[in-house]
């Protein structure tokens, strides 16, 4: 602690008063939020570890963990998790250069902004269900292929195993490009002019100076947003599972998640222990990704209180 | 002449930069379109051309899609939407203000475990949080929605304000302790006023995450007349399976009120989505 380093003792006891009285008013500033959230996560957290290692109010030990990691469906909705991840790279490229692409577009950019950022605000049930109706075997989508003459490429994009997981994730892409577009945009305009200044007169070209310039620049941003996006595929993706499948994550188990998985199991199946062994694995898996989301966080929130 | 290729070239790139962007905004527009068009037409006509204007556009979906339950959905949405966003902006005020004002050991220790909290998966405290409501007869109430709702929105809250009451400056808010002010008056008549952007920004922002909330509507929600908006509207594809057009009247009905707010304080969304990354740089 800073504290640690007064010169003289006095100053270090009227401080350590001010400080013990300043935590006391904090309390009473932070006590009721801190409240609220100790009971949603706090209880929700302890309880679910301890129902985990519970069946009809006896202590089974791993049992649950056992069966849940020895089911299959579990196994499939994970993979189906690890599969969507590969969508966040897509996401950060086709951000990054939507980004910069408007950052060097002075006509119409505002709307193109608007425009872009739209899908990000509509309702994720609404977009299902829309998506699905454009997915249909003979939906606005093979309409338009077939239309300009590439029958081929017309797909049962939600009926087919195979492909199904990936049409849900174009559409999770369609629906949260937007928000990473806007996140870099907002931090490349906050950059100084200057920036940019030794690479007009270098002439360097669109590409040139973006990758070499911008990138690095907007690092940080680049990295929230996959972040933020990384616990999106994970632990985010029910709503468009749910409404896309009729809440089975079918065709077959094609589209099963392990959110879906553990709502199944603990409302449909009526196993809540085994859906709290499940709930508590995907928990350990979000964790990880929040401790690296601290780390980036405590940089800033550590910004924050030493500016 | 190098001047001319240089212009040239610029012109190719900017004609390039065009069709990219119009081609993105253009997927980015569609599906509203065909959503909104649609709930116009007959359904025939849906199925045969779903991007073409209504020929004789209707009403009929939206007649058949306002039955039922669906004022009732409506309303609440709008009051579990009203009562959390409400009630977190004033919880999230209060302790932001704790936060960047009284330094206590530890302070970033606790904000940092709190603001890491907005990535805990909703699904995760699904089943204690249900047998939490079952046991004190909650469930298919909006108190309890608007309780979790509260609690899921708060971490997010409190961290944005945080950032904003911290960059208040200091000598703003001594001269108000000189003149005597309580800590509470200083914070209301001073900090509050001078914050109505930030205070905006994040009513919008948890106004759209509560009015698209699913997943614990789904659950806590269970008879007909207490669903939401989202719940309602999910049943409907099942339902009218057969009548695509009032399928996309209900989700027009359900986009409307964002698609308002987002024309009006497009500002404020941005600003509020920006600010979770952008801040202590």
């Amino acid at each position: 602690m800073k504290l640690a380093s007064s010169k003289t003792a006095t100053a270090d006891v009227t401080r350590r008063q001010r400080s013990a009285h300043s935590s006391k008013e904090a309390l009473y500033w932070i006590g009721p939020a801190a409240l609220v959230i100790l009971l949603i996560f706090g209880y929700s957290v302890v309880s679910v570890l301890i129902s985990s290692f519970r069946y009809d109010g006896d202590w089974v030990g791993l049992e649950n963990f056992e069966i849940v990691i020895t089911d299959p469906i579990f196994l499939t909705a994970l993979k189906h998790n690890a599969l969507l991840l590969l969508a966040v790279p897509v996401l950060i490229v086709l951000a990054f250069i939507l980004a910069i692409t408007l950052f060097e577009t002075r006509r119409g950019m505002r709307f193109y902004r608007s425009a872009i950022f739209l899908p990000y605000i509509l309702p994720i049930p609404v977009v299902a269900v829309v998506f699905g109706q454009i997915y249909q075997l003979n939906g606005a989508l093979n309409i338009s292929l077939r239309s300009i003459g590439l029958d081929s490429l017309a797909q049962d994009w939600l009926g087919d195993p195979d492909i199904a997981l990936g049409t849900m994730s174009s559409v999770i892409i369609w629906k949260e490009v937007g928000f990473g577009v806007i996140l870099m945009l907002a931090h490349i305009i906050s950059l100084p002019n200057e920036t940019y200044e030794a690479a007009r007169i270098d002439g360097a070209g669109f590409w040139r100076t973006h990758l070499s310039i911008t990138r690095p620049a907007i690092l940080n941003t680049i990295v929230f947003y996959g972040v933020i996006e990384a616990i999106t595929m994970v632990s985010w993706v029910f709503n468009y599972v749910y409404v896309m499948s009729n809440g089975l994550g079918g065709p077959g188990n094609a589209t099963m998640v392990s959110e879906l998985y553990i709502y199944r199991a603990a409302f449909q199946n009526k196993a809540p222990e085994l859906a709290a062994a499940a709930a508590v694995l995907l928990f350990v898996a979000t964790l990880i990704l929040m401790i690296a989301f601290f780390r980036i966080q405590r940089r800033s929130i550590a910004g924050t209180f030493n500016k | 002449m190098r001047k001319s290729r240089g212009v040239r070239r610029s012109r190719v790139e900017a004609l390039f930069r065009y069709l990219l962007l119009s081609f993105v905004a253009l997927t980015a527009l569609v599906p509203a379109y065909i959503m909104f068009s649609g709930s116009f037409k007959s359904q025939g006509e849906f199925l045969n051309s779903p991007f073409g204007v209504p020929d004789a556009p209707s009403v009929a979906g939206y007649q058949s899609a306002w039955t039922d339950n669906f004022p009732n959905w409506l309303l609440n949405s709008f009051l579990i939407v009203a009562g959390a966003v409400v009630l977190t902006e004033i919880l999230a005020a209060l302790a932001a203000w704790g936060f960047a004002r009284f330094p206590f050991q530890g302070r970033e220790t606790v904000l940092g475990v709190m603001v890491s909290l907005m990535v805990v998966p909703p699904v995760v405290l699904l089943i204690p949080l249900f047998q939490l409501g079952v046991q004190f007869s909650l469930i298919s109430t909006l108190r309890i929605v608007i309780l979790i709702y509260v609690g899921l929105m708060l971490p997010f809250s409190i961290y944005m304000l945080t950032n904003y009451f911290k960059s208040i400056p200091e000598s703003i808010l001594e001269s108000a302790s000189i003149d005597g002010a309580s800590s509470f008056r200083t914070f209301r008549s001073i900090v509050l006023p001078l914050s109505g952007a930030p205070l905006a920004t994040l009513a919008v922002v948890n106004l759209l995450w509560a009015w698209n909330e699913l997943l614990l509507a789904l659950v806590f929600l269970q008879s007909n007349e207490k669903k939401t908006l989202m719940v309602g509207i999910t049943g409907f594809q099942s339902r009218y399976s057969l009548d695509i057009p009032t399928v996309m009247a209900g989700m027009s009905i359900a986009t409307l009120p964002l698609v308002i707010a987002y024309l009006f304080g497009q500002r404020f969304f941005i600003a509020g989505l920006t600010a979770g990354s952008t801040k202590g740089e």
